[in-house]
């Protein structure tokens, strides 16, 4: 199983006090990973692309990992989500084959991670900037939990490139306010409540 | 005074192939921002030395944060910068007196030594801007294979009445270095200039 040939790798970690309103106890830390990788479909239309999942797998894990890290370990995460953006020379599609290996490498090392995460997906020219979705781990429906993180590099992706993200949270909306499910009310059975 | 923070971020780089090329070790770079509110947002104040004191708390802070970022004792750090972005209701001058008159003194004890000049740059700006800012060698700024620069952005900073400080910090020079000039280790590093 080959590695995907990686350039460049940039983590970013935002840890925030307030936005105009009372400070609360418990500052909201977000930390997003960015792996920009060769794309190895580039140029072409490649019917067969589903075997670069299992290739993706290890890369998604040390990139969750990390994040988890970062943040203070894993019980610390409450809110997830991912993205990928293709660069000129390669297909929508090929940023699909991140579903699997980068949400599931997180829901591996997260306990109670039973919610599907969110994801976003573009083609892009280089310093494309992408919007990363983020929902609570568990219940898909928390809405205290739903938020995003801005990522993007100056010189990524190249047109034959690939980058892919993944993005965490340690909690909800620094001045969440907004009512709806509530991360202390879930069942956390479904994925969804 | 103490900083009023709304918010701090840390963007860790490695690069791992440039054009190519496997670069063993990776390249690493840090910046770190600290989002603050404008004491003097909307007048004109003739007495800056609060933003003097908020310079010289974020010169550790954010120093400290960097090199945490990297993973690495202070002594291996290479190369350092600083830069401010300063929201509509400031002027540019509030990022002058927080760069340029205490920063540097802390700063410099996050990364041990820090012979040479810490280089900077500052503009106005607003929420989403980028700022660039430049490095140079920690304790010989005639070292030319560390001569770089790196790019922060947050998309909601500064906000008008807001100052982005930023401060980063690297463990190495550029990829590829191949255009001659005073080399890491040839440098002395006693005169901060070579």
């Amino acid at each position: 199983m080959p590695e995907p040939t990686l350039r460049k790798t940039a983590f970013a970690v935002e840890e925030i006090f307030h936005e105009g309103g009372p400070v609360p106890e418990n500052s909201l830390k977000r930390a997003a990973g960015i792996a920009v990788i060769e794309n190895p479909f580039a140029g072409r239309y490649e019917p067969d692309i589903q075997w670069f999942m299992e290739d993706l797998k290890p890369l998604g894990l040390s990139m969750a990992q990390r994040l988890i890290d970062l943040l203070g370990g894993p019980t610390q995460i409450e809110g997830y989500g991912k993205g990928a953006m293709i660069g000129e020379a390669g297909e929508l599609e090929h940023g699909a084959l991140w579903h699997a290996p980068g949400g599931y490498a997180m829901r591996q090392l997260l306990d109670n991670s039973n919610a599907i995460v969110p994801s976003t997906k573009k083609v892009v020219g280089v310093g494309g900037r992408l919007d990363v979705p983020i929902t609570h781990i568990n219940a898909s429906y928390v809405r205290s939990h739903f938020d995003a993180m801005e990522v993007g590099l100056s010189d990524a992706p190249k047109a034959g490139e690939m980058a892919l993200v993944l993005a965490m949270s340690t909690g909800p909306r620094i001045h969440d306010r907004a009512g709806g499910l509530a991360a202390a009310e879930i069942e956390g059975r479904d994925g969804l409540r | 005074m103490s900083a009023s923070i709304r918010k701090i971020a840390v963007h860790v780089e490695e690069t791992h192939i440039e054009i190519g090329r496997a670069i063993t070790p990776a390249t690493r770079k840090a910046v770190a921002v600290a989002v603050i509110e404008n004491p003097f947002a909307g007048r004109y104040e003739e007495d800056l030395s609060p933003l003097i004191e908020i310079g010289s708390e974020l010169g550790e802070l954010l120093g400290r944060k960097c090199v945490e970022a990297l993973g690495i004792a202070p002594e291996e750090a290479e190369s350092y910068g600083k830069s401010a972005m300063v929201g509509e209701n400031g002027e540019l001058e509030h990022a002058a007196a927080i760069l340029h008159p205490k920063l540097g003194a802390p700063l410099r004890k996050e990364v041990e030594k820090g012979a040479a000049l810490v280089p900077s740059s500052k503009k106005m700006g607003s929420p989403g801007q980028v700022l660039d800012v430049p490095l140079g060698h920690k304790d010989a700024a005639y070292v030319r294979s560390h001569f770089d620069g790196i790019e922060i952005r947050l998309n909601d900073a500064p906000r008008a009445n807001e100052i982005l400080v930023a401060v980063a910090v690297t463990d190495s020079g550029r990829p590829l270095p191949r255009v001659g000039g005073l080399t890491h280790e040839d440098a002395e590093g006693n005169d901060g200039l070579r």
